[in-house]
């Protein structure tokens, strides 16, 4: 599809640099954001980000390798969700705040 | 360059929104922008499991949350003038030498053309899963089955 000076197909440098754009993006999400949930869903961010640069590489080099790791990236996620979010709960239910500046007993 | 661009815009109003459903709504966005560069790379079963995991079970539980525990908008942090006008030009400027950096070290290559790779069906992932990664497959059962364990245990109501 022709889209004006935009090329329809890039090579795969311009797929690694989106990869490393939406990781900034999540470390940004992940530093500046005060919200717990928020900040959870950076991360998810930052696993998507490495999870394209695994596939463009996959492609690159003509091997599945890359398919199979993130697959076990998003098995690991799904884990990692879903605990985290207890704990949100967990936090939730103790001390009724979702703001992570709240939440620094362990500070002194 | 279409679903990058999407991606960009989503992940841009995931970091900037206030409200935590925005938030989640635009990672959905990434998410299916993300499905699609998969596709185009030639993953198919990936791109199905990136959609049907991440965006929907994934999402599902991140949305749910935060329906139940009533998430607010939060607090506006304080910014100082410095860093509301320069933030944006650096923060381009930055993305700007990534761009740079990668196109400098990496050979020049022929464009992403669709169907080139085929190894990404699901037939050669399971081929793969279930020979070479066949251990990693089964350890990542116990994973998941401790991570159900450690999620109940957590979340269940204090009973004694």
């Amino acid at each position: 599809m022709p889209l004006g000076p935009l090329p329809a197909a890039v090579p795969p440098s311009w797929y690694l640099t989106l990869s490393a754009i939406l990781f900034a993006l999540g470390v940004l999400g992940f530093l500046l954001r005060r919200n717990i949930i928020t900040v959870f869903m950076s991360i998810e961010l930052m696993l998507n980000a490495v999870n394209l640069s695994f596939v463009t590489f996959s492609y690159v080099l003509k091997r599945n390798d890359g398919h199979i790791f993130s697959f076990f990236v998003m098995v690991v996620a799904a884990a990692e969700a879903a605990v985290g979010l207890a704990i949100i709960l967990t936090v939730f239910k103790n001390r009724q705040t979702l703001e992570i500046d709240e939440v620094s007993t362990l500070k002194n | 360059m279409i679903f990058a661009a999407i991606a960009v815009i989503c992940g841009i109003s995931l970091v900037v929104q206030t409200h935590p459903i925005s938030s989640a709504l635009s990672l959905v966005g990434v998410m299916g922008a993300l499905a699609a560069l998969y596709l185009l790379l030639g993953g198919e079963f990936i791109a199905a499991a990136q959609l049907v995991v991440y965006a929907g079970a994934i999402m599902v539980l991140f949305v749910f949350v935060i329906m139940l525990l009533n998430a607010g908008t939060e607090k506006k942090m304080t910014v100082k003038p410095l860093g509301k006008y320069l933030g944006a030009p650096f923060l381009l400027l930055f993305f700007g030498m990534i761009a740079y950096m990668i196109q400098r070290i990496l050979p020049a290559s022929s464009p992403v053309i669709f169907g080139a790779f085929q190894g990404g069906t699901a037939e050669e992932i399971g081929r793969s899963l279930f020979t070479v990664y066949l251990l990693p497959f089964e350890v990542t059962s116990v994973l998941i089955l401790i991570a159900i364990l450690g999620a109940i245990v957590l979340a269940r109501k204090e009973v004694d």
